[in-house]
């Protein structure tokens, strides 16, 4: 029951934050950009239950808007990640010999650079913006899902099931399709789980350090970074955007772990 | 009084019950054999008996009576006390019950050290006792070696040591033999046997294997869905078995049934043409200098204990492995992709040889799809004709694997191999992982489908028994060659060949 309930509460913050993005004007009447020069600064209350910033915006407004931003960003960066690290790890895993040796190479190379400077690498790169922060992040999570789909690939390739395809006449490529891949999705569908969340804080950072949304965009990592100046005096402008990011990303660990167990 | 007394034991996992109503009784220095299937329930009752129930079972009622003591109401932390020192355990599994970061010889020691039993230079030299006693030459090397160094007989002597190092009054060896070759099996069972006999201690013998327990044992308990379905002196069971659960076992039970040898048809063609197959591994000849010829429709067997090179000739002639010399020529079969149509291989292990996504269906088509084998109607038709044949009910077309017992899949495996109609098929230990009954069943329906189809079989097992009845001749592989061949009436009533010969005693029969 417990365990349970512990899912239960943990898709919660998930539904809701994706609810906000599909569907801001529920939950908020706020304006996220225009603010009420007035009533700056206020903290948490009823009527602005995250408090207002500096130009009188409501931060919770803010915050439900933001979502969007943050949460595309991470399902393109997950998106890039997996799509890529599978299609490495499928091909390291399957081909075997030279070709397997030479992918993973380079797959230690990108797990021995620290996952921040990878991002920050590529965004040099391509410039910022959103979009190419959350390709950045993607492609810092490449060499992750690449290394854990070709260890599951190699994995499938030595069972029974798939001699026995091969021994039905089955053509290489068909039998990859048709039993190795689904066979070998199941953690790494879990890792993407993961990846989500941490894609959200990878995100977020480097929005806070300016590589991400322009200004005035609500765009979570920004929101913290933009409250920084006023955190000896409004502590809610750091924090709760900072809360719900933390929310976000326990709630898709513990959903990860869900997934896992269940394979 | 008796050792050991279990009264009306009831055990459940999660709350489902798996055994009900157990009773029987273990006098001092008896053997007493719990026989049945995989699921009867008898491993459980063994595990209740020390205290080794897995986290989810659970003892609901019923007494274990060992001395006097009822064992069933005691703690955990109080079971200590009495595992090793008055009931020892021999495990199924050699390759997974020794640790192997630590030396054989510290494994031993530890259940001394744990009972407190001398200091450490007494504890050693009992350690090595123990060792030559269990009939391990050099046991002072032995005792600083680590169980990977050891072979599998090798590693069950080491866990008969350490069952027998607090001399127990009792031992419960839960299917001590199952993973062993037949030779060794043999010496195993003789080994625990000469201890009982020396210290008068009693036996608890767990198996599936009713040959087994029909040579060893006093008494026999036969156990079937959880409930005990027949018990008494093992001869008055044998002679004139009371329930008919146990008859058929007995009937089943290849090596205690003495079928009529299956004898080649003349004037056939051969089939398959192995000749001089070599298959080395990084210096290693697996297989050395192979050659046999299968007559169309018949069965081939390759016999051979582990390691003999049976299975790896067996995949060179599939061509899923590459000889390193000599050739394997299959009358008919083409190259490429319609080799495959021709030749087929069923596996081992029913459980692994199965997409566990797949649906049955999608399972028995899939050969047919991969050779494009008529439209969709058509091969729906023919995977129905085919689950017919192997006597499946259509109802698993839309199930999966997991849904299915052992024999199900193996039946499923066999439809796939038909399913783009070859001519040869090469059954690897096809029906080791079945229990008797089912194992009877499946040999039936390999009979009957090569004499409806034609099929001629390559059938590669390490049980002689099973040999016998379902083969025409036999070729007997022992470190890689063949050291003898024949049909099979004429190996198994007069072997040319010292190792056919010891194969052929090693195989358990029934002190009748």
């Amino acid at each position: 029951m417990t365990r349970w309930g512990g899912l239960v509460l943990a898709w919660f913050p998930i539904a809701l934050v994706v609810l906000w993005a599909v569907a801001p004007g529920l939950f908020t009447g706020y304006d996220p950009i225009a603010g009420v020069p007035a009533e700056k600064l206020q903290a948490p209350s009823a009527d602005h239950l995250f408090g207002t910033d500096a130009v009188g915006r409501d931060l919770f407004a803010r915050v439900v808007h933001g979502s969007v931003h943050s949460l595309t960003g991470a399902f393109v960066a997950v998106a890039v990640g997996l799509v890529a690290g599978t299609l490495l790890g499928l091909l390291a895993g399957s081909a075997g010999g030279v070709l397997d040796d030479a992918v993973m190479r380079i797959v230690d190379v990108l797990l021995s650079v620290p996952g921040l400077l990878l991002a920050l690498t590529v965004i040099i790169l391509l410039g910022p913006g959103t979009v190419n922060v959350a390709i950045a992040v993607g492609v810092g999570s490449v060499a992750a899902f690449a290394r854990l789909s070709r260890s599951e690939v190699v994995r499938v390739r030595r069972t029974d099931y798939v001699e026995a395809a091969f021994g039905s006449g089955g053509r290489f490529l068909a039998v990859l399709w048709r039993h190795v891949l689904p066979n070998s999705l199941g953690p790494v569908i879990a890792l993407a789980a993961l990846q989500f969340g941490m894609a959200i804080l990878a995100i977020s950072t480097l929005s806070f350090l300016g590589y991400g949304a322009e200004p005035p965009t609500p765009e979570w990592g920004l929101l913290i970074s933009e409250g920084r100046n006023y955190l000896a005096t409004s502590w809610w402008l750091t924090t709760l955007p900072g809360a719900v990011v933390v929310a976000v990303v326990l709630a898709a660990g513990r959903v990860s772990r869900s997934l896992r167990r269940h394979e | 009084m008796s050792l050991l007394e279990v009264c009306d034991l009831a055990v459940s996992y999660d709350g489902r019950r798996a055994v009900e109503g157990i009773s029987f009784a273990v006098e001092p220095g008896e053997v007493v054999a719990v026989v049945g299937e995989s699921g009867s329930g008898k491993s459980t009752t063994a595990h209740a008996v020390i205290g080794l129930l897995p986290a989810n079972g659970a003892v609901d009622a019923g007494r274990i009576l060992l001395g006097g003591a009822d064992l069933a109401t005691w703690s955990s932390k109080r079971m200590e006390s009495v595992r090793g020192a008055q009931i020892g355990l021999i495990p199924q599994d050699p390759s997974s019950s020794l640790d192997p970061v630590k030396t054989v010889g510290a494994q031993i020691a530890e259940v001394l050290r744990i009972h407190g039993r001398g200091d450490r230079r007494a504890i050693r030299r009992r350690v090595v006792d123990l060792l030559a006693r269990v009939g391990l030459p050099d046991p002072e090397r032995r005792a600083r070696q680590y169980p990977h160094e050891l072979s599998g007989g090798m590693r069950q002597r080491v866990l008969i040591a350490i069952a027998i190092a607090l001399e127990p009054r009792l031992i419960i060896a839960d299917e001590p033999t199952s993973a062993l070759d037949v030779t060794v099996q043999r010496r195993i069972l003789d080994l625990i046997d000469d201890l009982r006999a020396e210290s008068g201690t009693a036996l608890l013998l767990v198996t599936h294997d009713l040959a087994v327990a029909a040579g060893r044992s006093d008494r026999l308990v036969v156990m079937r869905g959880g409930r005990i379905e027949e018990q008494g002196p093992t001869k008055q069971v044998l002679a004139s078995p009371a329930a008919g659960y146990t008859e058929r076992l007995l009937n089943d039970a290849p090596a205690l049934s003495a079928s009529a040898f299956r004898d080649p048809p003349d004037g056939a063609g051969p089939a398959i043409v192995v000749r001089d197959l070599v298959k080395e591994f990084k210096g290693f000849r697996a297989v050395d200098g192979v050659s046999f010829e299968v007559t169309r429709g018949t069965t081939h067997a390759l016999v051979g204990e582990s390691g003999s090179g049976k299975t790896t000739t067996a995949r060179m002639v599939v061509r899923f492995a590459e000889p390193t010399s000599g050739t394997v020529s299959i009358a008919g079969a083409g190259e490429g992709r319609a080799f495959r149509r021709h030749v087929q291989l069923v596996h081992q292990n029913p459980y692994g040889s199965l997409d566990p996504r797949q649906s049955i269906g999608d399972i028995v088509e899939e050969p047919l799809r991969n050779f494009r084998l008529g439209d969709r109607a058509e091969r729906r038709a023919r995977v129905l004709d085919l689950l017919e044949r192997v006597a499946l009910p259509q109802d698993v077309l839309t199930r999966r694997p997991r849904e299915l017992s052992g024999g199900q899949r193996q039946r499923v495996a066999i439809a796939r191999a038909l399913a783009a109609g070859p001519e040869v098929v090469v059954l690897d230990e096809a029906v080791s992982a079945l229990d008797v009954t089912v194992q009877a069943q499946i040999l039936d329906l390999l009979e009957q489908l090569q004499r409806d189809l034609g099929l001629t079989y390559l059938f590669i097992s390490h049980d002689l028994a099973v040999v016998r009845q379902i083969s025409h001749t036999v070729s007997v592989m022992n470190k890689g060659s063949i050291v003898e061949s024949g049909t099979t009436r004429q190996v198994f009533t007069d072997p040319r060949h010292e190792y056919t010969r010891e194969l052929l005693a090693a195989i358990p029969e029934p002190a009748l």
